[in-house]
């Protein structure tokens, strides 16, 4: 199929990436070539065969819903950029 | 022993020295970090090497003494790949997204690397979020191949099969989504086991495609790899995927015999595009089986002409799903200067991210979206269901399946990263392994004209690591 600069922007959008005017225009290129060759699995014969998840057949797998992990607020806050009163911080999201 | 025998040793040889008292965990390590501190420039095969490593050691010397550690690996050091959390220390994924990522909590296999005795020496480099063929894509620089130092080590665990090939580790984790256990194992001339799916809990292991994504040992030898595959693997309720407890006889694997089993060579593996120096290698090794009463049968499995479009639609799918997690808020790069939180999730990614992992990202947000998701997420799940049932047939024939790791030796460096689709094909022969689960080993069977490593792969049934593992030995007993 046709890759077009639209398509990238769009992709950017859903990706919640922002590429510079170069990199569109490299991604536009490469998409296009790897596209075209994914695009050979159209001529592979599906019909009637049902998609396959799991390998193994596996389906949902639960467990008693019982609290295991200690307490690891400060070390878990440790990795975050900023933070204040035992909370993650980030920008204004409601006005 | 000098320091040379202990660098080169094989881990279990190591592991007995320990136990008998003829070596302490302390000296081994010690001899590691220093060879690593000495020599590691040349490679860039560790991200992060282990203030403590040592004095760990010490702790773990006298438990050993004390009769409380009494495994054949305990006191032997390893390396483990950057993607692999470890409490307390940087797990980067070779990414700036996560440059400044220090876990809060071990991984299942780090804990249990840890109960058995081993020791952590460091963090091995990769490529970022273990996307790529080449460790190129680092974002802390690529790892060059100890065997020929123009070349890469292949990927995405290079740094943890460079680190066993340059003598830096013993033994080491790395972990295999479409053949990156596999493929640097035959880039650098060491043997790397790509485990069944669901055998090794992936608790821990930073996700890049969860029906993929599967930990394994890479070391000098296919009877380390047993060893350190029985420590690893186990079912874990962490992991719902993780399945049934595989263990291995390691004796049984040391001392396997080859004769009366039948050998399925699929004729696709030896055709157009594979290198002549690496089927001639690969043929040599089937031989050496035939010698010893296996059988050898060539059979056809045209679906392996579909194996990288599906494999790449499934891949970036499901990592650009599980790299949404990025957003510059709980943890991972975070830019200065943003005034909205759009603008914090845009820029944390736009700036956090590489190249490759932009692309898949794309790649996999175009094979998801609405009207393109059923010709290519939906035919790609409809084409798995047919490389499962081509290799259940071969397996109602054939004990192991048995191909080369790769297409080519070591690349060139620099050859590769201007053309992303010829780097995906060059996952030609590993990728089909991981779609439906399977397991296999990767074993260096000679050297091509450059003298560069050649890789044999085998693949054996679902929850047989012992048959290829035993095949890999006897392979590596008798050469």
């Amino acid at each position: 199929m046709e890759i077009t600069l639209d398509l990238i922007e769009y992709l950017e959008k859903l990706g919640r990436i922002k590429l510079s005017p170069e990199e569109e225009e490299r991604t536009l290129k490469e998409l296009g070539s790897i596209l075209g060759y994914i695009d050979k699995l159209g001529e592979l014969d599906t019909a009637g065969v049902e998609p396959l998840s799991h390998a193994f057949g596996r389906t949902n797998v639960v467990r008693e819903d019982v609290v295991t992990n200690d307490d690891m607020q400060d070390l878990i806050l440790s990795n975050a950029a900023e933070t204040k009163d035992g909370a993650i911080l980030v920008p204004k999201t409601v006005e | 022993m000098t320091t040379e025998e202990i660098l080169r040793a094989d881990a279990l040889t190591l592991g007995k020295l320990i136990k008998s008292g003829g070596l302490t965990s302390e000296q081994v390590t010690e001899t590691f970090i220093s060879a690593i501190k000495a020599e590691d420039g040349k490679y860039n095969s560790y991200i992060t090497v282990s203030e403590d490593a040592v004095s760990e050691a010490c702790e773990i010397d006298k438990k050993i003494k004390a009769g409380e550690l009494t495994g054949p690996l305990a006191g032997v050091p390893i390396a483990v790949k950057d993607n692999i959390c470890t409490k307390g220390m940087l797990t980067s994924c070779a990414s700036k997204m996560l440059s400044n990522f220090v876990p809060p909590y071990d991984a299942t296999v780090v804990k249990k690397l840890k109960a058995e005795g081993m020791v952590i020496l460091g963090k091995t480099n990769m490529d970022e979020f273990a996307m790529g063929s080449t460790t190129e894509t680092s974002f802390y620089g690529p790892t060059v191949n100890p065997c020929g130092t123009n070349r890469v080590p292949g990927g995405s665990s290079g740094g943890s099969a460079a680190s066993v090939a340059a003598d830096l580790a013993p033994v080491s984790l790395g972990s295999d989504t479409g053949g990156s256990i596999r493929q640097p194992a035959s880039f650098c001339g060491v043997t790397g086991l790509k485990p069944t799916y669901g055998t090794v809990s992936r608790y821990g292991l930073v996700a890049f495609a969860s029906s993929l994504d599967q930990i394994g040992p890479i070391g000098k030898t296919a009877v380390d790899c047993a060893a350190l595959f029985n420590i690893i693997s186990g079912v874990d309720e962490r992991d719902q995927s993780s399945t049934v407890s595989t263990k291995v006889d390691v004796d049984a694997v040391a001392g396997f015999d080859v004769s009366g089993k039948k050998i399925g060579i699929p004729e696709e593996y030896f055709g157009e595009g594979i290198d002549e120096d690496v089927k001639a290698r690969v043929m040599e090794a089937v031989k050496f089986y035939e010698d010893h009463g296996a059988t050898v049968e060539k059979f056809k499995m045209p679906i392996i002409e579909y194996a990288i479009p599906t494999y790449y639609i499934i891949a970036c799918a499901e990592a650009c799903s599980n790299l949404s997690r990025y957003d510059g808020v709980k943890y991972g790069f975070r830019p200065e200067g943003v005034d909205n939180l759009m603008d914090l999730y845009i820029r944390s990614r736009s700036e956090g991210f590489g190249m490759e992992v932009k692309r898949r990202i794309m790649l996999g947000n175009f094979v998801l979206s609405s009207g393109y998701y059923d010709a290519y997420y939906n035919k790609a799940l409809q084409a798995k269901a047919l490389i499962k049932k081509a290799f259940d047939e071969a397996f109602e024939k054939y004990d192991v399946v048995i191909g080369p790791v790769a297409p080519t030796t070591a690349l060139k460096a620099g050859e590769s990263l201007s053309d992303p689709l010829k780097m995906y094909l060059g996952d030609i022969c590993t990728v089909l392994i991981n779609i439906v689960g399977l397991p296999a080993i990767s074993v260096p069977c000679g050297n091509d004209k450059d003298g560069m490593p050649v890789g044999m792969q085998i693949i054996g049934k679902h929850y047989d690591e012992q048959t290829i593992l035993g095949f890999a030995a006897n392979y590596q007993r008798g050469v």
